[in-house]
């Protein structure tokens, strides 16, 4: 019932065009990703569906109920909306104990004194914060707030739970601690999750689907999170999930070759009506060896970081990023000096028209 | 759902808000200075120039101005080199009891300077002080040691109240400063006069400056000591004779326009001096490191030590211990002139001021509530004013922002002279005489201490705190009851505070617009002074410092206990 429509949304500040003619929809109970590079409006469409701000065009509506509707002037005021959010900077309220803070919403909803204790009770356990109810915030770590925060959003069991890059201030150890507690929460609850980020691990990691989003505001790709980082829509999104590598092909007089000057590509891309494409990979995807198959490269720069080899390698005018496992290396006798020969082969890699790459990177 | 909320009812309390805002800072700022501007330009239904010039160039006035700025350059130099100094020793020197000096420092900033002036009347009057008479009978001398009547009395005067605004600035910059920056100059090999100068000096320089141009906007508007001391040896400066020309003259045309020409050139230069200070602070913005205390390389005094500590000593008992002493003790004389000895010693002028003459009572009763009213209501009207400012979206905030800063840059004489040309009658209200006239008056004056203080205090409120309250289930305003208004309390006791305490104290204004039963401590104790009744105006004056002490103190305690909690 809490599934969350959005149709012909558009957004605008001054003469910025923010967002437009945005449709998206998630179905009840899924936990969906908004994934987007920073600046790219992905927050403001989570405030809209919040009801802090408010539509240009267009018409959003929860479950049933239609909160927002740029025709008719409809603006429902987000404490009239029954959600929960969760914000980048935690916003607990520091003057209140932990108990205060989660127990905030159901006061306000006037719920019975017994039920309010049990069930702000509940909350606080079910974050992990048992024992810390009397609290200030100024008294709890980064991470500790930010589960007073979800235990708060989460109290009063809203129908839609909206997160705003909610793991962006913790530490690396934290945000991913925090990252499967959110996924088991919401699997647990059944909760409709809307999350904004502009990490792809973190949407990768936690979410049914994602929605992928350009610096324009535009939504390039939405499915499951195998989908799109297996077959990207287009090179902004391979580009956004992860390191890419991008190799213009070329075809001349004698067929296809990298670059200007550079190898020749033996097999024949597909046609997409181009004379140039780009073929994208991840650097481990890049198969190394000194002779035999492959494109001719040279090593321009080799940093051996543990357990990874990572070689900066000029193929045919481009350089190119390739990340080895360092037992490999050593095993074959692949560990490259700068200015050395290598032959580069590729174990995966995506055809993508010229222009799709204008704003890949 | 029905319940749909159209976005004209919300826009709606916002342009409620604004423009209550705007109402207040217009009625109680801009139409004053706005009537002092049209007074001093406009001249028989024309705008003119010319006669503005002509008023600025008749003797009196020009010598005010000449005074103003030989008062003020001199308090400004004396001042930096006092604060600087003494600031340098207490952040970056082994000198003993470091934290008490650094705290009895400070003490000047509390206590009214008017006060400190009628003291050193009593002590460095050319005939009757009792130092110059003391020297003149002990060692025969027949003229005074040194006469407070004079451009240099007045300069020393000034700067001992006014030097901590430089202290502060600069202790707080010598504070802040990384100290790796002086260490690394230390290991390129400079020594340590070479980083004083190339490093050290260079970084606190903003600050520097920021706190002499603060000392030369409060010395260039300021009253009391001028009033005090300067006004039997016909030294005049823009405040005085403004006062000098409304006061005595009761209100004739000529002599209003003088004063208006001349609160127009105090605007001007305290703008002017603001514009100034900003940019010095917004270039030196590079050297501030982080809010954290770091412990600075400290230079060895050695030899010194003692006799620095002395020194401090010495400096802190003559200007602070020896006029409040002064103060007290004249206040218990039978007679002004007698010596201090035991017989001429009594309780009874305190218990007489205090409980017996309806003057004294008056005052005190007068300046307390004025105090808390006007602190109450600008308060209030500040946090409204600075929550627009800060936290609201809305169309014409631009208005308000501009509006927001007058103020800051109103003198006192100049607000008390807009209120008596808006207040008395000529445009249908008239609160001339009336203790209202001087509420609006301090309204307007300590408008600038409530908006810093609770813009300061919205500002920590992020706006996600709110967004947070909203997306629990809040209202708007049960958003503001429950999140914004708890926090933002504190800013709003200080703004109380800090418009409670000076205004108990207040000369400037209140002088220009008390009536037969409005005096407050100040102008008591100032017109008991110039009446020749010392010794009551030393009781008053007394009684004042004990009260004004007792309200810092109990501030203090308040806002650690609620810094805890």
């Amino acid at each position: 019932m809490a599934d969350v429509r959005i149709q012909g949304v558009a957004k605008r500040y001054g003469d910025r065009a923010v967002l437009a003619d945005l449709d998206l929809v998630i179905p009840d109970g899924e936990c969906f990703t908004l994934l987007g590079p920073s600046g790219c409006g992905k927050t403001v469409l989570l405030r809209l569906v919040a009801g802090f701000e408010t539509p240009a065009a267009g018409r959003i509506s929860l479950g049933e109920v239609i909160v927002a509707d740029a025709a008719d002037g409809t603006m429902v005021p987000p404490n009239e909306r029954g959600i929960g959010m969760v914000f980048q900077d935690y916003a607990v309220w520091p003057h209140m104990t932990v108990a205060d803070n989660v127990a905030y919403p159901l006061k306000l909803a006037r719920v019975p004194v017994e039920d309010l204790r049990r069930r702000t009770q509940a909350a606080v356990e079910m974050v992990g914060l048992k024992g810390m109810e009397t609290r200030l915030p100024s008294e709890l770590s980064g991470g500790q707030q930010q589960r007073v925060a979800l235990a708060r959003a989460l109290v009063s069991e809203p129908r839609l739970l909206l997160l705003d890059e909610p793991l962006n201030n913790l530490d690396a150890n934290l945000r991913e601690e925090m990252r499967f507690e959110i996924k088991s929460l919401q699997k647990t609850l059944g909760v409709t999750v809307f999350y904004v980020t502009h990490d792809q691990e973190i949407a990768l990691g936690i979410s049914d689907r994602v929605a992928v989003m350009d610096a324009k505001g535009r939504l390039r790709q939405i499915g499951t999170p195998e989908e799109i980082y297996e077959r990207p829509a287009d090179a902004f999104v391979f580009g956004f999930l992860g390191l890419a590598n991008f190799l213009p092909v070329r075809r001349d007089a004698s067929g296809w070759r990298v670059g200007a000057d550079g190898p020749a590509w033996t097999e024949a891309p597909p046609d997409l009506g181009d004379e140039t494409l780009f073929a994208g990979f991840r650097p481990s995807d890049v198969i190394l060896s000194r002779e035999g198959e492959g494109l001719a490269g040279t090593v321009i720069r080799a940093s051996f970081l543990g357990a990874m080899m990572d070689y900066l390698i000029d193929v045919g005018g481009t350089s190119i990023r390739a990340a080895l496992n360092s037992h490999d290396c050593l095993d074959k006798g692949l560990m490259f000096a700068e200015g050395e020969a290598c032959r580069v082969g590729l174990a995966a890699f995506h055809w993508f028209p010229h222009t799709s790459l204008e704003d890949a990177q | 759902m029905t319940a749909a909320v159209n976005r004209g009812s919300r826009v709606g309390t916002s342009q409620i808000l604004l423009g209550l805002s705007i109402a207040i800072l217009v009625i109680v700022v801009a139409v004053p200075v706005l009537l002092i501007f049209l007074n001093a330009f406009w001249v028989d239904g024309a705008f003119n120039v010319a006669d503005v010039v002509k008023v600025l160039r008749e003797p009196d006035t020009y010598q005010a101005l000449v005074n103003s700025l030989i008062l003020a350059s001199g308090v400004t130099v004396t001042g930096t080199i006092v604060g600087t100094f003494f600031a340098w020793l207490v952040t970056r020197t082994d000198l003993p009891f470091k934290g008490t000096m650094k705290v009895l420092f400070l003490v000047p900033f509390m206590l009214p300077s008017f006060i400190g002036a009628l003291a050193w009347k009593m002590l460095l009057s050319p005939r009757s002080g009792y130092i110059n008479r003391m020297f003149m009978d002990v060692f025969g001398l027949d003229g005074p040691v040194f006469d407070i009547y004079t451009y240099g009395g007045i300069i020393l005067v000034e700067t001992m109240y006014l030097f901590p605004f430089v202290f502060i600035q600069v202790a707080g910059a010598l504070e802040r400063m990384d100290p790796t920056l002086e260490e690394s100059a230390r290991i390129s090999g400079a020594n340590l006069f070479t980083i004083t100068r190339r490093i050290t000096i260079p970084l606190v320089m903003p600050s520097i400056l920021s706190g002499s141009l603060l000392i030369m906007l409060y010395s260039m508007a300021h009253f009391g000591t001028v009033a005090v001391l300067g006004i039997e040896a016909g030294i005049y400066n823009i405040p005085t004779l403004i006062y000098e020309k409304i006061h005595q003259s009761a209100g004739s045309f000529a002599s209003i326009r003088t004063g208006t020409v001349l609160a127009t050139v105090l605007v001007i230069t305290a703008a002017f001096i603001l514009w100034l200070q900003n940019r010095v602070l917004s270039r030196g913005k590079y050297q501030i490191i982080a809010g954290k205390s770091f412990r600075p390389t400290q230079l060895k005094l050695r030899g010194l030590r003692v006799p620095l500590l002395l020194f401090c000593i010495a400096y802190i008992g003559f200007t602070i211990v020896l006029p409040t002493a002064t103060i007290f003790m004249v206040g218990a004389l039978k007679t002004y002139g007698l010596p201090f000895t035991a017989e001429n010693m009594t309780f009874y002028n305190y218990k007489f001021i205090l409980f017996e003459w309806q003057l004294t009572k008056d005052a005190i009763w007068n300046s307390i509530s004025l105090g808390l009213a006007a602190a109450a209501i600008t308060m209030f009207a500040g946090v409204i004013i600075s929550y627009v400012i800060v936290k609201m979206k809305v169309r014409g905030k631009g208005i308000l922002e501009f509006l927001g800063m007058l103020p800051f840059s109103v003198p006192g004489s100049v607000i008390a002279l807009g209120v008596i040309l808006a207040w008395s009658g000529k445009y249908g209200v008239n609160l001339y005489n009336t203790v209202w006239i001087i509420l609006v008056a301090y309204i307007a004056r300590y408008m600038a201490f409530s908006l810093k203080a609770n813009s300061a205090a919205l500002e920590q409120v992020h706006d996600s705190l709110v967004e947070a309250a909203r997306a629990s289930g809040a209202t708007m305003w049960q958003a503001l009851r429950d999140v914004v208004v708890p926090l933002v309390r504190p800013g709003m006791v200080a703004a109380f505070f800090l418009i409670f305490l000076p205004a108990l104290r207040e000369l400037t204004v209140s002088v220009m617009l008390y009536g037969p039963t409005t005096r407050t401590i100040g102008v008591a104790i100032y017109t008991l002074s110039e009446d020749g009744e010392t010794v009551y105006s030393a009781a008053l004056a007394g009684i004042a410092l004990v009260i004004i002490v007792f309200g810092e103190s109990v501030i203090k305690r308040l806002f650690k206990v609620g810094r805890k909690g």
